[in-house]
């Protein structure tokens, strides 16, 4: 298949320095890059957003935005320059030799054509004949674990699910058996289940056929499970590279010691023990001029030096280079916690209530089945996390507290006591601002048109109204409480970072005093040193404010850390709901249990795959919704009865016929 | 697909029907005694009477209504005051006139700027694009009185190239009738191929910057292939439908152009109509006229949903 020889490695980049021409300047967006990934290796590049991943990874497709350039340096692919090849023999590299996995599977295949054909292409293009294609095609669907090739091949991207059309782009960048294969993010997106299952299958893959891969992700988890090597880039520079067990055990630059602090694991503890360390400051500006280490401004270890020499790649014991004036010193890094750990009040007292609850939409006629016989409490002052797989309905639930939904008939919701009209329409202020809500984008959520200053002022004014010098007083208070500067406040959306926005989201919720804060994915598309102060936020306004949050979250670990209790969905109903501790130790509901089993951290041979798909809701499986995918499974009365959700242990519920003790034998043999 | 294509059609009749109201409000409820309109403030009341009579006019409202959609609905939609012949007949025969000048602005105002369109977006910021955006543009804004003078001035006063008037000679041939239609019929392109274009060029331009357009490159297909299958087929989806609903524009707005040009279209029918108070063929021409749109933004959606895989197959299956 290869014309190369193949002792050159897969991939050596040298000295690469890449520009984005911005108005008449061309800034640079990364300089000085140094890896080489040797064949049958696997490579990660991690950093968090702005940092220059994605565009290194088009560099090396030769694929630059028109107003990219590479400015200095070499990009060598199995030995050979792409900015030399003819167009001719650049397409010859990408069809024989180079593939690649994106980010968004949904959107990287073309909504008009079907996906046989969009996968013949390539058997085409690599000359086989007409008359094997289609041969062809089913074995590599076959190969990514597709149940039903040839079903499958005439089906269009919008039929199938994103994990399954994931593998329908992996299929496509292996059916060359390429000698390298880049994967962008190609899990980012994907429910936890799915993303297990992908990761496995690039695995199994890349021991079958010998790829050497470029794996390219903001999760430090799903890079060490996958990578032999790692590399650490920062504001468009490498920072540290090594051995992965190396660089994630013995971490020898500042950036990363803070990176892994601020995930949250199942051995940080729990919010009210310790907090999450952040990293402060923001990314520097695309091609900001710095003398000195990129990273000064934001690393607890910074000396006079430091801001004056720009380290070198120096190299570090374990085979690892760290670009750092102290790399001995990485691990002593101060901890940036804002303060001790908030105490909280827990209480008893019932604040909002749901029971009987269910709601039914109507498609094209059809019953469509979202929630069923919801039932669940939440305690003043309270976090209840609320997990599944997405179409589980946890935002449909978030959408009928908030009143945009109405539920169906039958359905009883309580706000301390006092019963709370269906519709947002017919709930007084007072209730209105009770119940708030933060979104998973701040993009959208925000008006992009007003500066975060009357965002907020709009909200207080409706949620509290008062004369002039009264909103302004509270707008800058909850700006304050969420540590936004007054040189914010007149600034729109667009020109503040992520977790800023993320920032006004929160004050803008918490504009009317309310009592309950739904928190959609919160952090989810957050970098993660964002998203442990976002998290650290809401738990000191917590602390402070004595408010309850309904927090969705896929993030197991994330959930493990702020919240009292879990509420586990699927299909629309709740599978286990109980204190957080109860539900991560178990014995867990065997949904739960999968849901667990699917975090990168684990082996894959402890993971409990889930068959099949998440069944559609307009036609829920007989007896037990999870029957059809359950791993447990006891016979046939999980086929015909629908198991209640029952209080099996004070506090612990549970949906299944399997009693806990057995549960317990099964789960911890 | 089957019930999108009921519903639609559901809603095309209703649309159809509230429009027979409001043409019927307007001509035969509005003008108030509708025989003393047409004959004016001078004559007797009894000529008043006697073709308000004649009309049926001085029948209760209800009845008048559905005697008049009545007939519609079987192809008869009375007779012309002033010029004393059938409704029917007379829409008839402008609807075809207008249809031949409409179908030769079409012909040249489709491909040409579907391909300006597409060459713009492929040429961004160069001067393929200034031109078409920037000329389309300007084309579109000026209204089509301005342009038709300035074309009839040039082609047919100065240079004598064309005819400036739009109706050939009685019995003339294919050809002599074309000649006397590319003048008006410019005019229409001028209007629409702004239009057309810069739709086909944000078109073309949202699908090769689309991720599957770079997943077929990085696949390693000839640009060719890429620009023809991948590009064009996503980007024309929305083109088509634009294309197919200014069909309705180009049946039944002529009334400019055909009164400059002097045409016996459906526009220039139903000015006469209004201003000589001949309600029975105004009320035809308008509901004809309706009716004619309605059905090409029927096509236009139908040709759309077709043409998508996501509507013709409907949700993940």
């Amino acid at each position: 298949m290869t014309t190369m020889t193949t002792t050159k490695p897969a991939l050596e980049v040298k000295d690469l320095a890449l520009e984005y021409r911005i108005g008449p300047d061309w800034k640079s967006a990364v300089r000085d890059i140094n890896f080489t990934v040797e064949r049958g290796q696997s490579f990660g590049l991690v950093g968090e957003s702005g940092c220059g991943k994605s565009t290194i990874a088009m560099a090396i497709m030769h694929y630059l935005p028109r107003n990219g350039r590479i400015s200095a340096g070499s990009i060598r692919v199995g030995g050979r320059d792409a900015t030399e090849l003819n167009s001719r023999e650049l397409r010859n590299l990408r069809v024989n030799e180079l593939s690649m996995v994106y980010q968004n599977p949904a959107t990287s295949l073309n909504p008009s054509i079907r996906i046989g054909r969009q996968v013949e292409d390539v058997f085409e293009l690599m000359g086989v004949p007409a008359a094997e294609r289609g041969r062809r095609v089913q074995e590599v669907l076959d190969k990514v674990q597709i149940a039903d090739p040839s079903r499958v091949a005439r089906r269009y991207p919008h039929q199938l699910s994103g994990g399954m059309l994931q593998r329908v782009v992996i299929a496509m960048a292996i059916a060359s058996r390429p000698a390298l294969l880049i994967l962008d993010e190609p899990t980012t997106g994907l429910d936890a289940t799915v993303e297990a299952e992908v990761l496995d299958l690039v695995a199994d893959l890349r021991e079958e056929i010998g790829t050497s891969v470029l794996f390219i992700s903001h999760n430090l988890a799903v890079i060490r499970k996958m990578c032999d090597r790692v590399a650490v880039l920062y504001a468009g520079r490498l920072m540290a590279e090594g051995p992965t067990e190396e660089m994630f055990t013995n971490p020898t630059h500042p950036y990363t010691v803070g990176l892994l602090r601020s995930l949250p694991s199942a051995e940080t503890g729990r919010r009210d023990e310790t907090t999450l360390d952040t990293i402060p400051g923001f990314l520097p500006a695309l091609g900001a001029d710095i003398t000195g280490c990129v990273y000064a401004e934001r690393c607890g270890n910074v000396e006079d030096i430091c801001r004056q020499v720009e380290p070198e790649l120096i190299p570090v014991p374990g085979d690892a280079v760290s670009r750092c004036h102290f790399p001995d010193r990485a691990q002593d890094l101060p901890r940036n916690v804002p303060e001790v750990a908030a105490r909280r009040e827990r209480s008893q007292e019932t604040l909002l209530a749901i029971s009987n609850t269910s709601k039914t939409f109507v498609q094209e006629g059809l019953p469509v089945y979202a929630l069923h016989d919801i039932d669940l409490e939440i305690r003043v002052g309270e976090t209840v996390a609320l997990v599944g797989e997405s179409g589980s309905g946890k935002s449909t639930l978030a959408k009928v507290l908030l009143g945009i939904h109405a539920p169906d008939d039958g359905a009883v919701i309580t706000l301390s006591g006092k019963g709370l009209a269906a519709k947002v329409e017919k709930r007084t202020q007072g209730e209105i601002g009770a119940i708030q809500m933060v979104f998973q984008n701040p993009d959208s959520a925000l008006n992009r048109r007003h500066s975060v200053r009357r965002i907020i002022g709009r909200a207080v004014r409706l949620l509290r109204p008062g004369g002039k010098k009264q909103i302004d007083d509270r707008t800058k208070n909850l700006l304050s409480e969420v540590r936004m500067g007054a040189q914010h406040y007149l600034s729109k959306p667009r020109q503040l970072s992520g977790g800023l926005k993320q920032r006004v989201a929160i004050a803008r919720a918490f504009a009317g005093t309310p009592a309950l804060v739904i928190c959609d994915e919160p952090t989810s598309a957050l970098d993660v040193s964002v998203q442990a102060a976002i998290i650290n936020l809401l738990a000191e306004l917590q602390a402070e404010e004595n408010v309850s949050y309904l927090f969705i979250s896929h993030d197991l670990n994330v959930v493990r850390y702020i919240a009292d209790r879990v509420a586990v969905m699927y299909l629309g109903r709740l599978m286990e709901v109980g204190p957080a501790v109860r539900v991560f130790d178990g014995p867990h509901h065997p949904y739960t249990e999968a849901l667990l089993s699917a975090s990168p951290e684990l082996e894959e041979d402890t993971r409990i795959r889930l068959e099949g798909e998440i069944p559609a809701a307009s036609n829920p499986p007989s007896g037990c919704v999870f029957q059809t995918r359950c791993p447990r499974k006891i016979g046939e009365i999980c086929e015909t009865v629908e198991p209640p959700l029952e209080e099996a242990e004070p506090g612990w519920f549970k949906r299944c016929h399997i009693p806990v003790e057995e549960l317990r034998a099964l789960q911890h043999p | 697909m089957g019930r999108f294509i009921v519903r639609r059609i559901g809603l095309a009749l209703i649309t159809l029907a509230l429009l027979s109201v409001l043409v019927f409000i307007g001509t035969q409820l509005l003008p108030g005694d509708v025989g003393r309109r047409v004959l004016g403030p001078f004559a007797t009341q009894e000529s008043v009477d006697i073709l308000n009579a004649r009309l049926g006019t001085d029948r209760p409202l209800l009845v008048q209504y559905t005697d008049w959609i009545g007939g519609a609905v079987t192809g008869d939609l009375g007779d012309s005051i002033t010029l004393a012949r059938p409704v029917t007949e007379l829409v008839g025969r402008a609807l075809l006139n207008s249809a031949k000048l409409g179908a030769l602005a079409f012909v040249i105002v489709v491909p040409l700027s579907i391909l300006g369109g597409i060459l713009a977006a492929l040429r961004r910021g160069k001067l393929v694009d200034r031109i078409v955006t920037v000329g389309g543009l300007s084309a579109t804004v000026i209204p089509e009185f301005v342009s038709g003078i300035i074309l009839i001035l040039v082609f047919a006063v100065t240079l004598g190239w064309l005819p400036g008037t739009a109706s050939a000679p009685r019995g003339s041939g294919f050809l002599t009738q074309l000649r006397h239609l590319i003048l008006p019929a410019m005019c229409l392109v001028l209007v629409l191929f702004g239009y057309i274009a810069r739709i086909t060029r944000a078109g073309v331009i949202e699908a090769l910057e689309a991720d599957y357009t770079r997943t077929a490159i990085l696949k390693g297909l000839p640009r060719s292939i890429v620009i023809r299958r991948e590009v064009l087929r996503n980007a024309l989806l929305p083109t088509i439908a634009v294309v197919a609903s200014q069909v309705g524009y180009l049946i039944g707005g002529l009334v400019i152009v055909e009164t400059l040009f002097s045409y016996q279209g459906i526009g220039q029918l139903l000015v006469g109509a209004a201003r000589n108070a001949d309600f029975p063929l105004l009320a035809g021409g308008v509901l004809v006229v309706g009716a004619v749109f309605q059905v090409s933004m029927l096509l236009a959606d139908l040709s759309y949903s077709w043409l998508n895989p996501r509507i013709r197959l409907g949700g993940s299956g």
